[in-house]
């Protein structure tokens, strides 16, 4: 077996178990925005980058006050997005493809000014550098880091679970996200829904910039581009019409791609974006409602 | 007249494009050649996205086979020995002149698109936007390190370059073709499915059969444009055909307006010369005072005005009409 490098399957384990938790992190993220405006935000890792870029830049602050500074700022972000770009198109009353191509519009242009202000070398961040360590469970080596990776995201999956099932704000995003006219006429406040779930999705973002920094100690403008991509492909294959399902699937993305990068070899780990994304066009064709999506067949086109 | 007037504007447009270009020097003259090659990929992003209402991240890798193909069997089969020798045998030994290699490039993009529709041109809206998106990163991925079908990562140079005419010629193809598809009842039948594909389908419309027809149309209009773009650039390397391309491409359509031919040709060369006017002011340019501006302000100023464009006018600079209908609501 030549295609497989011998590897700590533990340690392999864990850290795609890590990488799965973040891409659902950044999947619910995604499809919140998705459930009540019906929009694919491109630029949703570019707030990612931001944060990490804050970090790298806060470096030599207390812990604490740099992370705070980075889940501000990328929410300040996030907001930002919406009220200078998403807003204003959708009054002027844009069709979804002109509001996909503008949400890629605010990535190419987000990237641009990262480029232009902190050059394209790429800076380091090590804030939380010492979560890197291991430890050792019956000759299993894990880093702190997926413990904690693990942890955290379940503990905000949990957060935003209770947050639109406990409370009167999430209920009204609930009530959004299935009819968005008819909750508005039943007196939820649409652009209050959607500006906060701008900040719980920005949050999330922030919070994946501080986890994801710890094991890619490294920022540069397009780091987020990737992240969205795969995360993207989980949200779709995972099924975009519950939340659950899609950090499902950017979990289950998140998982293969880290074990499929540990197991193979270099030379013919090439070829795995290839792999990952023919499975995802295998998914979209044969269930384009998602894996994990309803049975019933895709929603029928309304005259 | 009005009729006359859809297809004689883009020509007209294109055709002065070339004239100017051709009057210039060779740094200036490449941009304007690059506008030109935009306005082909534009075009045959249009002929699938106007006509459809579909949108596809794909059609770059259409424009990568066709430049990969026409680029390969133009090259010196001696350099291919020494830098690509690993290469199949066919594109290795052969060497073909602009014409044949662009034909080729054409058939290649179309092949390519049709084989890639079969599946995906049962889906719609975000599902196929993700599907197209999957296909772009498989062609960047497999271009990046099959050393059978190009150079990988690395870059190749020595492609024969053409003439400011060939390109307008290839240019022209692709705009009389679109503007041909638009007209005939295939084109037809694929508006009536994107403005209503129910009463479409109750028409005894095949959405499939219409989507998947001008799908390929469009892979083979991509697959010429990439012909066209590695005969202006003489080089080849992969990334030049992924999110940036891709990127571009798209914002120019929009920017043009997605439902007309007018809106694809004005928007590629609209794009065009705001991008290289400020690459040009990144140099200092004199406008009536010298005008300097940082490294990295052009990325910034386009997606800038694209994104304004979008937000003020989100029908895109023409609305998505085509020259002379513009009073017809």
């Amino acid at each position: 077996m030549t295609l497989l490098a011998s590897i700590n399957w533990g340690q392999g384990i864990a850290d795609a178990i890590q990488l799965g938790a973040l891409y659902g992190l950044v999947a619910v993220g995604i499809g919140l925005v998705f459930g009540v405006l019906r929009l694919v935000n491109f630029a949703y890792g570019e707030l990612i980058t931001c944060g990490a870029y804050v970090l790298a830049y806060t470096y030599g602050w207390p812990r604490a006050a740099s992370i705070v500074a980075c889940l501000a700022s990328v929410v300040a972000l996030a907001l930002a997005q919406e009220l200078v770009a998403f807003r204003p198109l959708r009054r002027s009353g844009a069709t979804p493809a002109t509001m996909l191509v503008a949400t890629f519009a605010v990535s190419f242009l987000l990237q641009a000014i990262y480029l232009l202000a902190f050059g394209s070398r790429g800076r380091a961040v090590s804030t939380l550098g010492t979560l890197n360590g291991a430890f050792t469970i019956s000759g299993v080596d894990i880093r702190w880091i997926a413990l904690v990776t693990v942890v955290t995201g379940i503990l905000l999956l949990l957060g935003t679970a209770a947050l639109l099932e406990r409370t009167s704000a999430g209920l009204h995003i609930r009530a959004a996200a299935v009819d968005f006219r008819t909750a508005r006429i039943l007196g939820v406040r649409g652009n209050r829904v959607i500006l906060l779930s701008f900040v719980v999705s920005g949050l999330l973002a922030g919070a994946v910039s501080v986890l994801y920094t710890v094991s890619n100690p490294f920022v540069a403008p397009d780091m987020g581009v990737q992240i969205t991509i795969f995360a993207l492909v989980g949200v779709v294959v995972g099924g975009l019409d519950r939340l659950w399902s899609a950090a499902l699937g950017g979990f289950v993305v998140g998982l293969v791609y880290g074990l499929f990068s540990d197991v193979l070899t270099s030379t013919s780990s090439s070829y795995l974006p290839s792999v990952v994304y023919g499975l995802v066009i295998l998914v979209l064709v044969l269930r384009p409602g998602g894996l994990f999506g309803s049975w019933r067949s895709q929603q029928v086109e309304r005259v | 007249m009005r009729r006359w007037l859809e297809l004689a504007g883009p020509v007209v447009l294109v055709v002065l494009t070339a004239a100017i270009a051709s009057g210039l020097g060779s740094a200036r003259k490449s941009e304007f050649e690059n506008a030109l090659i935009m306005v082909g990929i534009v075009v045959a992003l249009y002929v699938f996205v106007g006509n459809s209402g579909v949108i596809s991240f794909g059609h770059v890798s259409f424009v990568a086979a066709g430049a990969y193909l026409a680029g390969l069997v133009t090259l010196d089969p001696d350099t291919k020995n020494f830098t690509m020798p690993d290469l199949f045998g066919p594109l290795k030994h052969a060497q073909l002149g602009l014409v044949s290699s662009l034909a080729l490039a054409a058939a290649v993009g179309a092949v390519y698109a049709l084989v890639v529709g079969l599946p995906l041109m049962r889906l719609s809206g975000l599902p196929a936007g993700i599907a197209t998106f999957a296909v772009l990163g498989i062609t960047y991925n497999v271009l990046s390190y099959w050393s059978k079908i190009g150079p990988g990562v690395q870059t190749t140079t020595g492609v024969p370059e053409a003439t400011v005419w060939e390109i307008l010629v290839g240019v022209l193809i692709a705009i009389v073709a679109a503007y041909a598809y638009q007209r005939s009842r295939y084109g037809r039948m694929l508006r009536a499915t994107r403005e209503d594909p129910a009463a479409a389908r109750a028409s005894g419309i095949s959405v499939y059969r219409q989507r998947l027809l001008s799908f390929a149309l469009s892979g083979a209009l991509a697959g010429l444009a990439g012909g066209l773009y590695v005969h202006e650039l003489g080089l080849l390397t992969p990334d030049l055909f992924y999110l940036d391309l891709t990127f571009v491409t798209l914002a120019m359509l929009v920017f043009g307006g997605v439902g007309s031919l007018w809106g694809a040709v004005v928007g590629a060369l609209a794009i065009s010369a705001l991008n290289s006017f400020l690459g040009d002011a990144e140099n200092t340019v004199d406008v009536g005072f010298r005008l300097t501006l940082p490294n990295g302000t052009r990325l910034v100023t386009v997606g800038a005005v694209m994104a304004l464009v979008l937000i003020l006018k989100p029908s895109g600079l023409t609305g998505g009409r085509e020259l002379g209908r513009w009073r017809r609501r």
